[in-house]
């Protein structure tokens, strides 16, 4: 469809006359380790967006707005209070195949998105590690990709967005020049802000369906670190994954995937690689096993030992498949690592999981990282998963990016452990904040307040806080993360931070 | 948001629903309890609350065959009552039914009040439990559901239907973390068969309610009242249908 082409269709919503019992939903963070009860209402238009922010004031609840709901922790919860669930405000709005630019609702996954785009050649600049994100979510957590060091985060592709704060000032459009300080707050503002109602993304050229992918051993943080730099220059994606649980001379072993985009004629199947249909994820394992069933089978291996087997087989495996092999591979399987086996996280329940990804400079990234793998190892709270990946600053307000490196880990959240996996966590965050390093609202479930408020740039959240005095005065946005880490009046917990 | 320990017994007027009511109150719960006799509810209530020292039994009188009143009277039972974690359905009819009787109108009242009722009151039940991953469903069906007697066709097919409707809902709702439990209890000496004199292995509505509300704290499935029911029961169901016919039981 073309850009002038509106497809906007009115959709009245009914507005909601008041709290009622039918509104009345648990509201889990992804990894099903937090949840709690809200009032949930899915608006379709702005319109109900605004009817539900009216509702919130007349019956004095707080609203959190929440995308695909694929936030790890607390971010898109508001316990007690008013979720909003963006998820039906998902049409596409215009797209001109032309530029690649296209208009989004807030509530318009990945996966809708590059089903839009792809047939013709066009890929999202930056996507996140499953399809399932929202826009409106992807916006406002300011997320990455693989390719961070190298395009930066999503809201450096946003050219533009219309955005209904609880100010009641009406939607307003909003680019980088005629309010700069509102794109850059709204776009990694946790939904504190605001409500984005329509984004404009610049999407990314490509040739082929495919991309190059080659595989590299490293055997320990800094080789992969070396690697990371090695490669940087000219691969489109990097991405680590680290055996979390090899300790001792094995610390930090692992395997770095590195992926290009073909270049225009280098596929000869290029057309047909392009196809929504060639980029499907295989729904059985071999052929035979259902996906849909795969948790069932990763159940029995989702402990220390377990999961000692399974990296050992993995990082092993390249005896019988060498790693200098290059392959081609489209861009689902190689951008969507966490939706191959669907529903993989139920081999954790039932506690859940939690995801700590921390983020730290350069220079002092290997050894905080092999400082966070020994505390882990040494509580016996191995890791099970560690994904490491590169990033670049941006001008974002409370972007978690910076010149360096990121190491995510996931953790088995059991009755048993979750008091010692938090306070795990808080060793965790101090070898952070020694190496000058960062967090991320998306993956956070552990944070306590003073940490948030020491890695934030004071200069920073001074700014922030002006935005939320300008856009929410009365405090309407809050979700439980806001909460946990900034009390019920963010601003004035920012401003006094900031004041430092 | 929603209050923990709150339970909705339906057909809380007599037997085994008011023994349960009662038995739930004295662990701490809230009750609402519904019924069609306003009356009986009350005295129910009056005991609760004597003996709790507080208001903990709310009375709410309700035909449970009046399908469409139910949204909205459930709704209007968890906003007075806080909250809602259990759900017990104990409304039944038994009328008395002749061997050679064939009356549509009895067996359409125990198709109505065991099992629609129950259809209705436990979808929205279930609707909300699915909603906040949590809360337990009963239904109080009975060893009849087991199998098809001559005496009683019409109460045998009510709680057989009830059996299917809460495995239904059963495999429905456990990925939602909700427990739905058939009861199926023997004989329990209540008004409702009263009229069929003194049966075998009888026992009081109390001790019915005792296991049934241990069967709320911990199980899952079907749960016979008293457990020798369900040995006994097995071994019925599995009698083929040209001895069962000969047996004669009723």
């Amino acid at each position: 469809m073309d850009m002038h082409e509106s497809v906007a269709v009115p959709r009245s919503a009914p507005q909601p006359a008041g709290l009622r019992l039918k509104h009345i939903e648990r509201v889990e963070g992804w990894g099903m380790a937090v949840g709690g009860l809200s009032h949930v209402f899915r608006p379709t238009d702005a319109e109900g967006v605004r009817a539900v922010f009216d509702l919130a004031r007349r019956e004095g609840r707080s609203v959190g707005l929440r995308g695909g709901g694929n936030s790890y922790g607390d971010a898109a919860m508001n316990t007690g209070g008013i979720v909003l669930d963006l998820t039906r405000m998902d049409r596409v709005l215009a797209w001109d195949p032309a530029t690649g630019v296209i208009d989004v609702e807030p509530g318009v996954t990945i996966e809708r998105l590059w089903k839009t785009i792809i047939g013709d050649g066009w890929w999202p600049a930056v996507v996140s590690g499953t399809m399932f994100t929202t826009m409106g979510g992807c916006a406002a957590m300011n997320i990455h990709g693989k390719n961070n060091y190298k395009v930066g985060t999503f809201g450096d592709h946003v050219v533009e967005f219309d955005f209904l704060a609880p100010d009641d000032g009406g939607v307003r459009t909003v680019t980088r020049e005629n309010d700069p300080d509102l794109f850059h707050g709204a776009i990694s503002g946790f939904g504190m802000l605001g409500c984005f109602t329509r984004l404009r993304l610049q999407t990314k050229r490509v040739y082929s369906g495919r991309l190059r992918v080659e595989a590299f051993d490293t055997h320990s943080v800094g080789e992969m670190i070396e690697s990371f730099e090695e490669r940087a220059p000219d691969a489109d994606y990097l991405v680590g994954w680290i055996d979390c649980i090899k300790g001792g001379r094995g610390l930090g072993r692992g395997i770095v995937h590195r992926a290009n985009y073909l270049a225009p004629g280098e596929d000869p199947d290029g057309d047909l690689t392009l196809a929504v249909a060639a980029q499907g994820l295989p729904d059985k394992i071999l052929g035979l096993f259902p996906k849909s069933l795969m948790h069932l089978l990763l159940r029995p291996f989702c402990n220390n030992l377990g999961v000692r087997l399974i990296n050992a087989a993995k990082f092993h495996a390249g005896v019988l498949h060498p790693r200098s092999v290059v392959y081609l591979q489209s861009h689902t399987a190689f951008a969507f690592l966490l939706d191959y086996v669907p529903n993989w996280k139920f081999a954790y329940k039932p506690g859940g999981l939690i995801q700590y990804q921390s983020f730290i400079p350069k220079e002092a990234a290997e050894s905080a990282f092999e400082e966070q793998l020994r505390i882990a190892q040494g509580a016996g709270l191995p890791p099970y998963l560690g994904v490491f990946k590169k990033h670049r600053p941006d001008p974002f307000l409370l972007t978690h990016a910076v010149d360096g490196y990121s190491l995510a880990f996931d953790f088995r959240v059991t009755r048993r452990n979750r008091a010692q996996l938090w306070h795990l966590a808080e060793e965790l965050d101090r070898v952070v904040l020694d190496h000058g390093g960062r967090f991320y609202f998306a993956k956070d479930a552990t944070l306590r307040p003073d940490v948030a408020r020491a890695f934030l740039p004071a200069e920073n959240m001074r700014k922030f806080a002006a935005l939320k005095r300008r856009c929410d005065p009365h405090n309407l946005l809050q979700t439980d993360l806001s909460r946990r880490l900034f009390g019920s009046d963010l601003a004035a917990t920012m401003e006094s931070a900031g004041a430092r | 948001m929603l209050r923990d320990n709150c339970a909705l017994v339906v057909g809380a007027s007599s037997g085994i629903g008011a023994a349960v009511a009662e038995r739930l109150a004295r662990e701490g719960f809230r009750v609402a309890l519904v019924a069609r006799r306003e009356e009986e509810l009350r005295k129910v209530a009056d005991r609760i609350n004597q003996r709790a020292g507080e208001d903990r039994a709310l009375v709410f009188a309700h035909d449970v065959t009046c399908f469409d009143e139910v949204p909205a009277l459930f709704e209007r039972i968890v906003e007075a009552l806080g909250g809602l974690s259990v759900v017990v359905y104990a409304a039944g009819v038994m009328p008395p039914v002749a061997l050679d009787e064939y009356h549509f109108a009895k067996d359409r009242q125990m198709i109505e009040v065991n099992l629609l009722g129950m259809i209705a009151w436990l979808n929205e039940a279930a609707d909300l439990f699915r909603r906040v991953q949590a809360g337990v469903i009963v239904g109080v069906g009975s060893v009849a559901g087991d199998r098809g007697r001559a005496g009683q066709p019409g109460y045998n097919t009510s709680k057989g239907a009830q059996a299917i409707f809460l495995e239904s809902l059963r495999n429905r709702l456990a990925p939602a973390n909700v427990r739905v439990i058939t009861i199926k209890p023997g004989p329990v000496d209540t008004p409702m068969v009263r009229h069929l004199g003194r049966l075998p292995m009888m026992i009081t509505a109390d001790e019915a309610a005792r296991q049934i509300v241990r069967a709320i704290g911990r199980s899952w499935g079907t749960v016979y009242v008293p457990r020798r029911w369900g040995l006994i029961m097995w071994v019925i169901i599995h009698i083929p249908s040209f001895i069962f016919r000969r047996l004669g039981m009723k």
